[in-house]
């Protein structure tokens, strides 16, 4: 028996140091110069991994297609690496994709650790273009930092315009994560356009962990002030749950999301009838009906048979503009991540167009920040629909 | 008076001043680990052999062995389950970021902001301890855990309602609303989203000294008149209290000193990341903290260092199993947990490295390892 023990505690041992030294070694900078390496940071695991996966999905897909497509153009490669979005792990994480050779970032996946390792892209030079961190903060004071994705004032600025241009008699009501950035976010902006236009929120309750179930006191509150419009700037996983409670008891105002609220549809084990009715404003709509659309839906569907949400639009958008903008520079793929950097800021931040699935004709401006226009969408029989 | 009867009262007390060679022993293990470290990953780094994904980790993992070794302070020396951490962690890493901040404004010679941020998260994390300790300290085991892991979570809470902004020079400080009229790089804490726009100062030097700092103080305390009493009240609390000793005043200090070097080792921490959100404080935080001392051993001070440092780069170096990274984690800990406190295997590296010992000329001979079996 004591052998046995002896065994095990060698073999475990021995195990670890192999590990360690393994980690040690991957010091080896720029791996693969004959392709562009694009490296990404999301939370592949944990509360928020729908949207990393999604990322990391969509990611994938653009890289596989452009380089069959393109056979003896620039040829790109795709890593993604789990963060959990938290900033510490993100840094970590980034350090990572810069240990194994990665030419472009394509951001990470979520904000709060998009801020924290956009400052290490923004030192060591490396070209950023986030998916779906939206805080401001991501791209400020960065020059070589950009967005796809709309920022967190302007969703909620746009989400109230829109509410008050077309939903102005509705008494408006607000459920919030005030532990989140990203809804804290919104919800300061939301409320700040409100109040520039006069309007009245006439309650607003706010929760302080996405995990939490239990949400009848925020709903109850929500009915009692007779609130038939809720604002949600929340992730699905919370949402879902009210959704759920506001049903039992009976409960039906319109519910209003921003992007955080796509992902609803494909919760294992949520009930997708509760989920009629809801409103959301975002970029991208899987049912739309340009051909451009169509493919990747169809070729995202193929590949991971599930409909793609808009995080994985996002990404699959960032891979085709940043091969663009690389072919416009006339980047050679052994070209180093400092010289591409240059190249891709230089279109970036000019006139560089971009129409892919998120949106036509997106522009950058020099903060970093992408000008297209958010679609209002409602769920309808299980799938999103534009509002007419 | 009471504290001269000490030596004769408590057996640690007794064993500690008759064998000053053990705390000699102890603090030259703790130190040397500390400096040999640093040597090999500065000369490492510098020679390119060391990674981006390892450097990226030298001053977290700093801070991680200054919070593990004055969690110890609490949970080692003073036998009291803590599991809130994180909270002063939290206090001493934002009030670090905004002394920096409006430090910064003014000046820009970081050495000085680094060491006035520290102090200064010190000080609000030991007001934090202090506030937190007086009501709580009455209670003992589970019910103390239970209670402070409330007040971490608390101290969490308050974090993400919190706003403070620099306008113009002059601090703005607002409660569960945002500073109207700000830009973007004139807030420093914005309530839920955190602290954004840190200037990173933080380098693994500093680190270094942190570590430095923190095991200096703790082991001197571990070796002081005030330590023996700590360290009596949680052998026999009611001894203690028959010699005269402030039961209270003791475990209150233990408390707010490990606050403070938690808070200086969050201010490090805060000023490593240009963002830090509340949600990194919370109760998984203490937790992990918690896993390093227990690792290490509860009490042992350099175990708590290699524990930190080890579990640190554990996750990061399992990156190669993608989605299994934290399973394998999770299966790696459960068998190192096991395996560090399983007696016979525990006996059996005794009586290796009794051999080794045994094979060098004119090393001491002890053969405790093989009665132990």
């Amino acid at each position: 028996m004591k052998k046995t023990w002896n065994k095990v505690v060698v073999v475990a041992l021995s195990c670890m140091m192999a590990f360690a030294l393994a980690a040690c070694g991957g010091g080896s900078g720029d791996a693969g110069d004959d392709v562009i390496k694009l490296g990404n940071t999301g939370p592949l695991t944990g509360p928020a991994a729908i949207y990393g996966q999604a990322v990391d999905n969509g990611g994938k897909l653009a890289v596989e297609e452009i380089n069959a497509a393109n056979p003896d153009g620039l040829q790109l490669a795709w890593q993604a690496e789990d963060d959990e979005a938290d900033g510490e792990k993100a840094v970590n994480a980034y350090n990572k994709l810069m240990d194994d050779g990665m030419d472009v970032f394509i951001g990470s996946t979520t904000s709060g650790s998009c801020v924290a390792a956009s400052e290490k892209a923004f030192e060591d030079r490396v070209f950023e273009l986030t998916p779906s961190a939206s805080q401001v903060a991501v791209t400020e004071g960065k020059d070589n930092v950009f967005q796809l994705c709309f920022s967190d004032p302007n969703q909620g600025v746009a989400a109230a315009d829109y509410i008050n241009a077309n939903m102005a008699d509705k008494t408006v009501g607000v459920i919030y994560n005030n532990a989140s950035d990203y809804s804290a976010g919104i919800y300061d902006k939301f409320k700040a356009e409100m109040e520039a236009a006069g309007k009245e929120i006439a309650a607003v309750e706010a929760f302080a962990d996405d995990a939490n179930t239990d949400f009848q006191a925020q709903i109850n509150s929500m009915k009692n002030a007779g609130v038939d419009l809720v604002f949600l700037p929340i992730y699905y996983t919370p949402a879902s749950n009210i959704l759920i409670q506001a049903d039992k008891i009976g409960y039906a105002p319109t519910f209003f999301g921003v992007d955080g609220m796509d992902g609803i549809l494909t919760l294992e084990g949520f009930d997708t009838k509760l989920a009629e009715g809801v409103m959301l404003l975002t970029p991208f709509i899987a049912t739309a009906e340009d051909e451009a659309t169509q493919n990747f839906v169809k070729a995202y569907k193929d590949a991971y048979g599930e409909e793609p949400n808009q995080f994985a639009a996002d990404a699959y958008d960032c891979v085709y503009a940043v091969y663009d903008a690389l072919n416009k520079a006339g980047v050679e793929a052994s070209a180093s991540h400092e010289e591409i950097c240059d190249a891709l800021v230089g279109q970036f931040a000019g006139d560089f167009k971009y129409s892919g699935v998120t949106g036509a004709d997106m522009e950058w401006n020099e903060a970093g920040e992408v000008n297209k226009t958010p679609n209002a969408m409602v769920i309808e029989n299980g799938v999103y629909v534009p509002v007419k | 008076m009471a504290e001269r009867l000490l030596k004769n009262i408590s057996t640690r007390g007794l064993k500690n001043a008759v064998k000053g060679s053990e705390y000699r022993r102890e603090a030259a293990i703790s130190y040397a680990i500390l400096i040999i470290g640093f040597i090999v990953l500065q000369a490492g780094a510098a020679a390119g052999m060391i990674g981006h994904n390892l450097q990226g980790q030298f001053v977290p993992i700093c801070c991680y062995i200054s919070l593990a070794v004055s969690l110890n302070l609490v949970v080692g020396i003073s036998g009291e389950l803590s599991l809130g951490h994180a909270g002063f962690m939290a206090v001493g890493a934002f009030s670090g970021i905004l002394m920096s901040r409006i430090m910064g404004f003014h000046m820009s010679f970081e050495p000085a902001i680094i060491i006035t941020s520290m102090l200064f998260a010190a000080f609000m994390a030991a007001v934090a301890g202090f506030i937190i300790g007086i009501p709580i300290l009455g209670l003992r085991g589970d019910y103390l855990a239970i209670v402070t892991l409330a007040f971490g979570e608390i101290i969490r809470n308050i974090m993400n309602v919190l706003y403070f902004g620099l306008d113009d020079g002059k601090l703005r400080f607002a409660f569960n609303h945002t500073i109207d009229g700000l830009d973007n790089n004139e807030r420093i804490i914005t309530g839920a989203i955190g602290a954004t726009g840190t200037k990173t100062m933080a380098s693994f030097t500093w680190g270094l000294l942190l570590c430095l700092f923190t095991v200096f103080v703790v082991l001197n305390i571990k070796n002081s008149k005030q330590g023996r009493a700590i360290m009596s009240i949680r052998d026999n609390r009611i001894a203690a209290e028959s010699i005269g000793l402030d039961v209270r005043k003791y475990k209150l200090m233990a408390f707010v000193i490990s606050a403070a070097l938690a808070g200086m080792a969050g201010c490090l921490f805060g000023l490593n990341y240009s963002t830090l959100v509340p949600l990194k404080f919370n109760f998984n935080t203490s937790v992990l903290i918690l896993v390093f001392v227990v690792l290490g051993g509860v009490g042992n001070i350099w175990g708590g260092i290699i524990a930190a440092a080890v579990l640190t780069i554990l996750p990061e170096t399992f990156r190669q199993f993608a989605d299994y990274r934290m399973l394998t984690y999770a299966v790696v800990l459960i068998l190192v947990m096991i395996f560090t406190y399983n007696p016979a295997i525990n006996a059996r590296v005794k009586s290796v490295v009794n051999k080794i010992k045994i094979k060098k000329p004119g090393g001491k001979d002890k053969k405790t390892g093989k009665e132990a079996a």
